[in-house]
């Protein structure tokens, strides 16, 4: 029997959705700089803080897992 | 990661900084090593525990790790622990009340209740509350609500914890580093950088250069102590939570209310230099009338979930990187088996290397995230649509 808390389940799902949007960000900001290798450090800083933004939805999904652990 | 940015400086300075940064990497990687010699102590005793309860411990203990505390726990249990005890202030009913943190901490279960200035406290789990009337049921002067969290009155701490500590480090220590470098930019006027300087120049320009010029324009001058103190606390912070024992290891940034802090001078700034395009995009949004019902509150809280964002995505990084690391050490005691040590340390030690990077990239984010909401704020035009 395996047991534990439904928030664990909710955290894993966060993290499926942030996968898939900094797999896109960073699909994305290669072929930019692939293309254009002279912009590669502007994309890159752009690419860092739209990753920023996606993560911290799956960081809210790991605080609500703390929070429903307790 | 761009580094180029840092490293297409001299070369001199290049190979400095990153030998500093890889003596980093390799000290907090054998730091790390050393961790498992202080967990066995604490789960050994609970090995003839039932399963469960022995699972329940391990994440009592990372949490307990990462947690703030009245004293600095060097290694150790009860009675051989070694531990610096620190001073603690609290604002009770008789007014302000001192002691050190060794001088109640003999039990810590609530079960015994001690005086201070005729004010009876209790010290609960690390925590000082005042006394129930009647003891519960497992014989502790507290009043446990439905999740174990006692409900007593509490007296407001305002006490020197082990986080306020290593704030007071790392802040002499960043006036240190920088008042000397400031003194040397003073006197060596016109001239190259030296020593500590030339460490340091590369690392202020980055800010400068990619994170304060591409958001707030020419305006950036007047915003730069702002993100440089930001930015440099921040990734100090970071690194000096990685280290497993004394000057650091407190995960100060970690810290909710550290980081709620960090957010909130950002989120004053903001209010405080929003011009009139900006709040002209908050209280007359360019949608036709009928839409203002709907995006003039709207726009108000996007005023307020950019700091909370912010405080959220440092806090949780670091903390889920501190657990992360703690996890994967206690899977040894978890799985009862040295040999899993094997596998465990090395995954410890990469993961150690790879939060080195995000104590950098979580400085720089937050940084330029700041830039950003003063540069929303600053803009001489509202952005067309």
């Amino acid at each position: 029997m395996i047991t534990g808390s439904i928030a664990g389940i909710g955290a894993g799902l966060a993290a499926i959705g942030a996968g898939i949007g900094i797999g896109q960000i960073g699909g994305k900001a290669m072929e930019g700089m692939a293309r254009q290798p002279e912009a590669a450090g502007r994309i890159q800083t752009a690419m860092l803080i739209a990753a920023a933004f996606v993560e911290a939805v799956a960081l809210f999904g790991v605080v609500v897992a703390f929070l429903g652990t307790k | 990661m761009d580094l180029r940015p840092i490293f297409s400086f001299k070369k001199i300075q290049s190979i400095a900084f990153s030998a500093v940064f890889i003596s980093m990497m390799v000290f907090s990687a054998t730091a790390q090593v050393h961790e498992p010699v202080e967990e066995p102590s604490v789960t050994s005793s609970e090995m003839n525990a039932p399963h469960e309860e022995k699972e329940e411990d391990i994440s009592q203990t990372i949490l307990h790790h990462i947690a703030d505390s009245h004293e600095w726990h060097f290694w150790g249990h009860g009675e051989h622990k070694v531990a610096l005890p620190l001073p603690v202030l609290l604002w009770t009913n008789n007014g302000l009340v001192s002691f050190m943190s060794n001088k109640h901490d003999g039990n810590d279960h609530g079960t015994e209740l001690f005086e201070e200035k005729g004010q009876q406290l209790v010290n609960f789990h690390g925590k000082y509350y005042y006394p129930a009337q009647a003891k519960n049921h497992h014989g502790a002067y507290v009043e446990l609500d439905e999740n174990s969290v006692p409900t007593n009155a509490k007296p407001l701490d305002i006490s020197i914890t082990k986080n306020v500590v290593s704030l007071f480090i790392s802040v002499i220590l960043l006036i240190l580093i920088f008042g000397s470098v400031a003194k040397a930019y003073a006197k060596r006027q016109g001239k190259a950088p030296k020593g500590l300087q030339s460490l340091l120049e590369p690392i202020i320009l980055f800010v400068r250069d990619d994170i304060a010029k591409p958001q707030l324009g020419h305006r950036y001058a007047a915003f730069m102590p702002y993100l440089l103190t930001v930015f440099f606390f921040v990734w100090l912070n970071n690194l000096m939570g990685l280290i497993p024992f004394f000057p650091g290891g407190a995960n100060l940034t970690g810290n909710i209310s550290v980081t709620m802090m960090l957010a909130l001078c950002t989120f004053i700034l903001t209010t405080i230099n929003g011009n009139k395009n900006y709040w002209g995009h908050v209280f007359t949004p360019h949608v036709p009338w009928w839409l203002y019902p709907l995006m003039i509150p709207v726009e108000i809280i996007g005023l307020f979930t950019k700091p909370i964002a912010l405080m959220i995505r440092l806090f949780a990084n670091i903390t889920a990187g501190h657990i992360l690391i703690l996890s994967l050490i206690s899977l040894i005691f978890i799985l009862k088996s040295v040999l899993v040590a094997g596998i465990a340390i090395p995954f410890v030690i990469f993961i150690s290397v790879i939060e080195l990077v995000v104590g950098f990239i979580q400085a720089f984010i937050f940084t330029i995230l700041s830039a950003l909401f003063i540069g929303m704020a600053v803009e001489e035009h509202a952005a067309e649509h």
